[in-house]
């Protein structure tokens, strides 16, 4: 039989059904439309978990000095200290895999200003470490390239150091003094929480790293050099090219490296592997629905083979082969589980808009979750539709013609 | 209608036999039929149920296959072919009329005629849709073309069944009780069909248990135990279009004797009228 003769006998039959044909395929629309959500919630709130471990600052690189030795004993990293302003510099200008670049200047002070006196770290830092750090202010802003160039003496408190000094209050614009020199308080950093091994991050005061050097510590050089990869999955590369960078500016020649380049991946792999782990979990049980949508159709398909036994009586008397009539359930079945598979796409990205809008999730409804639910739809017709088809095309004319 | 047969018969039988096995039983349903139809025939098959009529009826429509036996219809050996190969010899060399219609329903009177065209695999039908149109025509239901079987008389269905048949322009067209489901009226028009198709040429062999019916055929074989008990041509044929218009005057006209057989026709009589 002709390829449009068959698909016009097939929907056909399909039309003159249209309850039984609806019913049949609300098993399929709910199955893809439940893998569609699920996956799209799944990539959702891995793209959710991911923002929240980039906040951990998973794809911050770190320079630090190398280990110095002195008469046979190692000093520990960054002992030996070679990290300079121009340094971070030439970073900030040739490296292309990174998207910000910040020195920090460690120290340690009290700070006197508002209810009292707190003692905490003070870092100087560049106006891009929010960017690197992806740490965003409480209250008032961070302080700008232009504060940083002209050494201003303007800080931002750590939460920790806002609630000891300032307590229930907004700081910004109040006065604070860390080692005799007044800060205008400019914000108060939100709260980032303990680290894994118990430090208290929020602990800190920042001011441009160039007021650090010139009013705070008097000397020029720097703890460490953050910056941030541009692209998570290529932070090997950008890590590469931080230290060819760094060797060449410190002129180092054939000579070991004098500096350390470390990242973060262990954490960034954990945590991607954990929502893996979950889309996979989703993915699953969403495809049990679909499964259970096949076996209505194949329910289906069987009792329109019984139903319709003298329908495939008459059509083998007026000469369909058993291939006939077997293509022509097939081709039904095919076309009602295609069918919902459709109506099952449009369900499921209608969802997945529903909850990103109520829930403020990022579903994200990718194509090729949409390409698997519709060849899994088909699949489903083909798997399912086969064995009713079968059994169709085995009857026997004359019985089938019998059949009552 | 038919090509290049006239030299051939349609049916040529020889030895014909048929043994169902159902464990250690052997019923033997066919015991040796020879028979040899003439394109241009018209035959009434005729036997109680369970003398194998139906058996000899399923193997010449090809929808069963002897035990032994030569069958070559229309000059091609049939015996002995696979279950596809029948099929397409019943799509292009047979026609069915059954006694309970079988219509496709839900499916425009149209629609049904098509059907056995878009089985075709020699491609010999190029315009299908107007091919199921003259042979709705064929029939006179051209104006109810797109009416659903249940919209449609048992007369009406028939004539439908019957140009499904046609369409094909088979060999011969094979009628199992066409007449069973029918009142007596609806039943000579349809006989009246059939004896106009067979003017045309058409071959036609039909099963009937009512010799009434028998008697618009042209020679009536009689079935018994799985033989062929009698073979016998009709002398006093009768015309199913004269019989009609004697039916439509008897509500006007009492004068029942029109025809000479009329006494043997009670079932005939206008007890129906429509």
């Amino acid at each position: 039989m002709k390829v449009l003769t068959l698909a016009r006998v097939a929907t056909d039959s399909i039309r003159k059904n249209t309850m039984r044909t609806l019913l049949t395929m609300l098993g399929i629309v709910i199955g893809v439309a439940a893998v569609i959500v699920m996956v799209a919630i799944g990539q959702g709130a891995t793209t959710r978990i991911q923002e929240q471990v980039k906040a951990l600052g998973t794809n911050m690189l770190v320079i630090t000095a190398g280990a110095s030795t002195a008469g046979g004993v190692n000093q520990g990293a960054g002992t030996f200290n070679r990290l300079t302003i121009a340094d971070a510099e030439k970073l900030q200008r040739e490296a292309t895999l990174v998207s910000a670049v910040s020195p920090v200047i460690f120290t340690r002070s009290q700070v006197i200003g508002g209810e009292g006196n707190w003692r905490t770290e003070i870092n100087g830092v560049a106006a891009n470490y929010s960017t690197i750090r992806d740490w965003v202010t409480q209250y008032g802003a961070f302080f700008t390239d232009d504060d940083v160039r002209a050494s201003r003496k303007v800080a931002l408190l750590g939460h920790t150091v806002a609630e000891g000094l300032f307590p229930g209050s907004d700081p910004t614009g109040q006065q604070v003094q860390i080692r005799n020199v007044p800060f205008t308080v400019v914000g108060v950093l939100a709260k980032k929480g303990q680290t894994a091994n118990g430090t208290d991050q929020d602990d800190v005061v920042l001011v441009p790293y160039t007021t650090a050097q010139n009013r705070l510590s008097g000397f020029s050089f720097i703890g460490q050099i953050i910056a941030s990869a541009l692209d998570p999955s290529q932070i090997a590369a950008a890590q590469e090219e931080l230290r060819q960078i760094m060797h060449e500016s410190h002129d180092l020649g054939n000579a070991a490296d004098d500096f350390t380049v470390r990242n973060q991946t262990e954490l960034a792999n954990a945590a991607t592997a954990t929502t893996e782990v979950m889309s996979y979990l989703l993915a699953a049980i969403a495809s049990i629905s679909l499964v259970v949508g096949g076996i209505g159709i194949m329910n289906i398909m069987l009792v329109s083979v019984t139903e319709r036994t003298r329908e495939i009586g008459i059509r083998m008397a007026v000469g369909a082969r058993g291939n006939d009539v077997q293509t022509q359930f097939l081709v039904e079945s095919v076309v009602i589980s295609l069918a919902g598979g459709v109506l099952g796409i449009l369900l499921g990205v209608g969802s997945a808009a529903i909850v990103a809008s109520t829930t403020g999730w990022s579903t994200h409804t990718s194509p090729q979750a949409i390409a698997i639910a519709v060849l899994f739809s088909a699949a489903v017709g083909v798997f399912f539709g086969f064995y009713p088809a079968r059994k169709a095309a085995a009857l026997h004319p004359i019985q089938a013609l019998r059949y009552e | 209608m038919t090509q290049q047969t006239s030299h051939n018969p349609v049916i040529d039988v020889r030895h014909l036999s048929k043994v169902y096995a159902s464990g250690a039983n052997r019923v033997h349903a066919l015991r040796g039929i020879d028979l040899i139809v003439s394109p241009g025939e018209m035959i009434a098959v005729m036997g109680a149920s369970g003398s194998g009529k139906s058996t000899m009826m399923n193997i010449l429509g090809c929808l069963d296959t002897p035990t032994s036996g030569s069958y070559l219809l229309d000059g091609v050996r049939v015996d002995g072919l696979s279950p596809n190969e029948l099929a397409d010899i019943r799509n292009q060399k047979l026609g069915f009329v059954f006694q309970g219609f079988n219509l496709l329903s839900r499916t425009a009177a149209v629609d049904n005629v098509e059907l056995p065209l878009l089985y075709d695999r020699t491609g010999r039908f190029k315009d299908t849709r107007s091919l199921a149109l003259k042979a709705l025509a064929q029939v006179g239901l051209e104006q109810r073309a797109d009416h659903m079987p249940n919209e449609l008389s048992g007369g009406q269905q028939q004539r439908v069944a019957i140009a499904r048949a046609l369409v094909t322009q088979p060999a011969l067209l094979l009628a199992d009780e066409p007449t069973g489901n029918l009142d007596s009226r609806t039943s000579v028009e349809i006989m009246a069909l059939f004896q106009s198709l067979n003017d045309k040429g058409i071959t036609i062999l039909l099963v009937t248990h009512e010799p009434d019916i028998a008697r618009y055929a042209k020679r009536i074989l009689e079935v018994r135990d799985g033989r062929l008990l009698h073979d016998i041509p009709v002398t006093d044929r009768a015309i199913a279009s004269v019989d009609l218009q004697s039916m439509t005057r008897e509500p006007d006209d009492d004068d029942a004797a029109l025809d000479e057989e009329a006494s043997d026709r009670d079932t005939l009589q206008p007890t129906v009228t429509r």
